[in-house]
């Protein structure tokens, strides 16, 4: 049986967002308010973007070598469906205990949660360019890094992105629980009901979705700045 | 003290299932003056008027709470009730709405917890008997349409544990003995203690002590962390199985202002359930739980929390050795 959740209001919500509220059991102090919103949302994004650097850094040179060498299909695949399928809260508990609490760890197991989509997505869009243009490239004396980087690349673009615009996603929703690990996100407001009550809990689930809405705005620019001319006529 | 999670909402749903399977919960410890009650008072009789009664018991979501949960669950049944459970409420006040709407029959809640966080008393306020704690809380809940039965014998508090050679090194025995001596320790500890009166924001209040860092973490990770030495201090709850079983390594330090209020627990009921469900329904409440001494709470934990067994499982064996079912 879930119990229904307490009384908690949009209104109740937003007052949370930008004045801080009293609290049943801090002796008196209050809690939230716009500062505490704004601490915790720089926190939870830069251990956004920390790690999907991260995990960029590792997948997307294996994905596009892999992709272009047309080879290690059972590896690119395989790898980014098993990682998949690794429950994110063990990996953090199992991080915390190997190499510690806090920023490295939880950087390293959200990396860890967003390295398969890029990785798939990367060895899947370079894999699926057609042979022509890239057999062209290669006759006009192109060489296998310009014919990647040139050609292959940018034909990619809208496969490799969506592989990166689902890391995001992933990796800031996951975010949340990293006051489990000793960094403090915008989770601490859903995690710590008991503090926050009923309304911060909605501020703080209203916050991440207004945050990873921000991020897929973003990276969707940024891929339409990405994609050439003639593409983007194309996919419209 | 005890905490969590819980409330599932639209996009945030699937997030939180796993926050709740995790269990955030926190949950406190003890200070003890009884050991060991007078033995049980025997086996539960089953009584067949009973069987037209269906009762729901709740608890919170972590370890000890499922564990009571199971013990006043399984021996409701063994006293014949219909029985349903639903051991994975998350916070306290989840657990208090959810017995104030009739959603459940009733629950165990921590004295302490009760005072503090639902009726807004000072945590050095709390009566420190578990009497006089208890009488208080009931009164309050009384106020609510809710009642509360007699307290256990173990009760359960938050304390400040070290690892022994940290203690030895730095000669703590107290809380006060960190003064001078915190702004160079990092201290451990479920993400809401941060701003509990009854965790840290009490041990700067009225301690006045600073600690050179605050780190959140899953209460489950605790004793990793000290033992990993990524944290010099962790909040620690008395009841923990590992106090008992790796004595030689935690200590925890006295709290000689008592701003950690010990909770005996008591089981909360809405005033009509009570009365709907007749004079067995507390009579074995009170019963079952005569042997819960906090050597044998302890022991109960580390056979989950170390051990893994189920808390359904654990409750079993306690009910069958203390003599309560057959």
């Amino acid at each position: 049986m879930i119990p229904s959740p307490l009384p908690a209001s949009i209104g109740g919500a937003i007052e949370f967002i930008f004045e801080p509220q009293s609290s049943s059991v801090t002796g008196g102090k209050k809690v939230g308010g716009f500062s505490q919103v704004v601490e915790l949302t720089i926190n939870q994004l830069e251990l956004t973007l920390l790690s999907l650097a991260l995990a960029m850094v590792i997948a997307l040179p294996l994905g596009l070598y892999l992709g272009h060498r047309g080879a290690g299909e059972l590896l690119a695949i395989g790898l980014g469906n098993a990682g998949r399928a690794i429950p994110e809260l063990a990996l953090i508990a199992f991080m915390a205990a190997a190499i510690g609490v806090g920023w490295r760890n939880v950087a390293i197991a959200l990396a860890i949660l967003g390295i398969p989509p890029i990785l798939t997505n990367a060895f899947v869009g370079i894999r699926q360019v057609e042979r022509a243009p890239v057999d062209a490239a290669r006759g006009m004396g192109m060489t296998e890094a310009e014919i990647l980087f040139k050609v292959e690349v940018p034909l990619a673009i809208p496969t490799l992105m969506a592989g990166i615009r689902g890391a995001t996603i992933a990796i800031v929703a996951t975010a949340t629980i990293a006051p489990l690990a000793g960094v403090l996100t915008l989770g601490d407001f859903i995690i710590n009901r008991n503090v926050y009550g009923a309304d911060g809990l909605l501020a703080g689930g209203i916050l991440v979705a207004l945050l990873a809405l921000a991020l897929e705005f973003s990276l969707a620019a940024v891929q339409r700045a990405l994609t050439s001319k003639g593409l983007q006529v194309s996919a419209a | 003290v005890r905490t969590t999670t819980r409330g599932a909402r639209a996009a945030v749903a699937v997030l939180l299932a796993a926050f709740l399977s995790l269990g955030v919960a926190a949950c406190g410890s003890s200070n003890d003056e009884s050991t060991s009650g007078e033995e049980g008072g025997g086996a539960i009789v089953s009584n067949p008027a009973n069987a037209k009664v269906s009762l729901t018991i709740g608890s919170k979501n972590f370890p000890e709470q499922e564990i009571l949960g199971e013990i006043y669950a399984q021996a409701l049944k063994a006293a014949g009730y219909k029985v349903k459970s639903a051991l994975n409420l998350g916070s306290e006040t989840v657990a208090h709405q959810a017995v104030k709407s009739g959603q459940i029959s009733g629950y165990p809640e921590y004295a302490s917890t009760a005072l503090t966080s639902f009726f807004g008393i000072e945590p050095e306020e709390v009566p420190a008997g578990a009497q006089p704690a208890y009488e208080k809380a009931k009164a309050e809940f009384e106020k609510e349409g809710l009642t509360a039965f007699e307290p256990t014998p173990f009760a359960s508090a938050n304390a400040v544990g070290t690892l022994k050679k940290t203690a030895e090194e730095r000669n703590l025995k107290t809380i006060s003995d960190l003064e001078g001596q915190s702004e160079e320790m990092s201290l451990d500890g479920s993400p809401e203690c941060r701003q509990r009166i009854d965790c840290l924001a009490g041990l700067e209040k009225f301690y006045g002590l600073k600690f050179k860092s605050f780190t959140p973490i899953d209460i489950g990770l605790r004793y990793t962390v000290l033992e990993k030495g990524q944290a010099d201090l962790s909040i620690l709850f008395t009841t923990d199985p590992q106090l008992s079983a790796e004595k030689d390594k935690f200590v925890i330090l006295e709290d000689d202002k008592h701003v950690f209020p010990a909770g005996n627990v008591i089981f909360v009921s809405k005033q009509s359930t009570a009365e709907k469900a007749g004079p067995d329904y507390e009579k074995t409440i009170v019963q079952v739980q005569k042997g819960l001494t906090l050597p044998v709470m302890q022991e109960l934990d580390a056979r989950v929390e170390l051990e893994k067994q189920s808390p359904a499982k654990a409750a079993a064996a306690y009910l069958k050795e203390a003599g309560y079912t057959g």
